[in-house]
């Protein structure tokens, strides 16, 4: 966990103090909405179809069991009950009241959490691997850097009015779970020739209406050298992002414009101009904010304890562990992915009793840590393997052991049409579904590793683009249709995928997802060939085929 | 989010009401036939041109303290006078959404 300082406690509180007086003036009529959306959107207040909707940052998708608790008290006192966890590390709330708002930030504010930057065209929450500090092999905690990034870009004046949102995602494993390459900025810390640390820069990635992969920048920028590469980056973005267009605002699209080459040399010229200044990183500071950071005090623990050895004569139990349970950088550890996608219910949500019950379950057995990941499911990030079975028995007690990480029922999707103003079709009734189909855990464990994504309309929250399979929701004469894509992934081998043909109505598409898993079955060359492999050797048309000879 | 700048260059096909969402709370409402906000759909004052609808509309929008978000929709009405919601998304916006919520209210 990081530990905040007086200065963030007292940005936090300021900023608390700020918006409710915005909210008073607004209900008070002396700020019309035209004045107050630019400060709401900057506080993470949205107005969706039913209500208001707040977004709280989860920076680099870390939380504690107390900040936990206290999301749990918001979601119980001030909303309905629950919150969504997004694509980005952060939790929506869905029924918020603008009246009540102040007081949901200020009980947040008591535990470090807010929600500055969750909208608006500035630099979003930073979001990281939410393995970070416990995956086996990684080069260095990425947090260290992030929180980094998330104390320059917090506020900072030059970049508060960008010409479009701006986005921040670090990791530091060879494989990519932070969807980096789908990034205003993507950032992979790893080791150049003479073994120093720094980070390759991604930049011009993103998805919406005009998706693209990130492309690399600059192979090598050292750690002191960050800040000053970044700082040059967003200025350039600054100068010359198209704010004419809105559809034509983000970086991606000058990125692309200008091609990468020219785009480059233009934050080199300006990079070169600053690079030895103000902006350049002492050890020192970074090893103040490395010092903030602590970490468990490990045990030195058998790889398999007689716990574990009776637990698996289980096989409900050895389900969820060969599902859910995956390697951790310490003898005797294990990190424990919580899938929040149930079978029938929505992805990516969690009542408050099950936050508060999990922040318990944190305390007893993950050193009170839980994380966040962009996958719409949380992790216990230390946890000691002879408690596994025990852990797995309270996690089933509150319907939080589900074994279905990164199986094909893992599905992403954003709240779409039965909540979001944007959305042009609905998103969760369709995951519900899927979810039902391949409920069979034999089954989707023979289908094996397979992503679906989906998304309510063009704007992609739900990262339908890099879906193995994507859902795109659309409006035909009033009707929902969707079109799927094939091939799509957000990892370090990140593709877009690729349309399979015409849209398909609201109740075709359960079907069609299941043909298409069926042709997979049939079609891969060994068992452990994955759906997205399968599609990068054969193209879409066989699926195509299938999906498309009977309709 | 329609803007109500680019609604106005609509032409309603069929009846209209005005719809918005309410300042403080975020709650649904419909302008009324009174000039007043209220969260039943039957309520709702219905325009049937497009003249009247970009003056409901007019009146709507600048009651900026009472609601936010103020556009034209359309509805259906049913043989028996009831007004209903004229497509899915104010479907939803009546009657919430089409899934169970994790916590029942």
């Amino acid at each position: 966990m990081y530990a905040y300082d007086e200065i963030d406690r007292t940005l936090v509180n300021e900023r608390v103090a700020e918006f409710r007086d915005q909210v008073k003036r607004r209900l008070s009529g002396e700020l019309t909405e035209d004045e107050f959306k630019m400060l709401r959107l900057q506080n993470g207040v949205y107005l969706q179809l039913h209500a208001y909707m707040f977004r709280v940052a989860i920076p680099y998708g870390t939380l504690s069991s107390k900040q936990l608790r206290r999301l749990a008290h918001v979601a119980r006192r001030y909303d309905r009950g629950y919150g969504h966890f997004t694509t980005r590390q952060n939790i929506q709330f869905n029924w918020i009241k603008l009246a009540e708002l102040p007081d949901a930030l200020a009980d947040l504010a008591e535990v470090g959490i807010h929600a500055m930057q969750t909208s608006g065209n500035n630099t979003r929450n930073v979001t990281s691997d939410q393995w970070a500090g416990v995956a086996p092999g990684e080069i260095e905690d990425p947090r260290i850097w992030s929180e980094i990034l998330r104390q320059y870009t917090t506020l900072h004046p030059e970049f508060s009015f960008l010409p479009r949102k701006f986005k921040f995602a670090i990791t530091a494993s060879a494989h990519d779970r932070a969807a980096i390459k789908i990034h205003d900025i993507g950032l992979r810390l790893h080791k150049n020739e003479a073994g120093e640390t720094g980070f390759e820069v991604l930049v011009g990635g993103g998805l919406g209406r005009t998706p693209f992969i990130g492309k690399t920048i600059k192979p090598f920028v050292h750690g002191r050298d960050l800040l000053s590469y970044v700082e040059a980056i967003m200025r350039v973005y600054n100068q010359y992002g198209r704010r004419d267009n809105i559809y034509k605002a983000r970086i991606k699209i000058l990125v692309h414009e200008l091609g990468i080459e020219k785009f480059a040399a233009e934050v080199e010229e300006e990079w070169q101009q600053m690079r030895d200044g103000a902006l350049k990183l002492d050890d020192e500071v970074v090893e103040d904010i490395r010092s903030r950071f602590s970490y468990p005090a490990y045990e030195k623990l058998p790889h398999m304890p007689d716990e574990l050895r009776k637990a698996a004569q289980d096989p409900k139990f050895e389900a969820w562990r060969t599902n859910s349970v995956f390697p951790h950088k310490v003898r005797g550890y294990a990190i424990v992915a919580i899938s929040l996608k149930p079978v029938g219910g929505p992805p990516g949500d969690a009542t408050a009793d099950q936050m508060d019950a999990l922040a318990d379950i944190a305390d007893k057995y993950s050193f009170g840590e839980i994380r966040v990941g962009h996958e719409q499911n949380l992790a216990l990030p230390h946890i000691a393997r002879r408690d596994l079975p025990a852990l797995w028995k309270a996690l089933d007690k509150i319907g939080l052991a589900t074994p279905n990480v990164n199986l094909v029922s893992d599905i992403i999707a954003c709240p779409g049409l039965d909540y979001c103003s944007l959305a042009n079709a609905r998103s969760i009734p369709i995951a519900q579904e899927l979810t039902r189909r391949f409920a069979n855990h034999d089954t989707a464990n023979l289908i094996g590793r397979l992503h679906i994504n989906i998304s309510g309309c063009i704007n992609a929250c739900g990262h339908h683009h890099v879906g193995h399979i994507g859902i795109l929701g659309v409006e035909k004469n009033g009707e929902e249709f969707y079109q799927i894509t094939i091939g799509g992934r957000a990892d370090e081998q990140a593709e877009l995928g690729v349309l399979i043909g015409p849209a398909v109505k609201y109740g075709e598409v359960a079907d069609v997802i299941e043909d298409i898993v069926e042709a997979y079955l049939a079609l891969r060359a060994r068992p452990d060939e994955l759906f997205v492999d399968t599609v990068k050797r054969l193209g879409v048309e066989p699926f195509r085929e299938r999906v498309y000879a009977t309709r | 989010m329609t803007s109500p700048l680019e609604q106005k260059k609509i032409r309603i096909a069929g009846p209209s009401i005005v719809t918005a969402n309410r300042t403080w709370d975020g709650a649904v409402i419909y302008r009324t036939a009174g000039r007043a906000w209220s969260p039943e759909l039957s309520d709702a004052a219905i325009v049937r041109t497009s003249g009247d609808a970009r003056a409901l509309l007019a009146e709507s929008v600048a009651d900026d303290l009472g609601a936010i978000g103020a556009y034209i929709a359309p509805v259906e009405i049913d043989d028996g006078g009831r007004i209903e919601p004229g497509n899915l998304r104010e479907q939803i916006r009546r009657s919430g959404v089409t899934i169970g919520l994790p916590v029942q209210v």
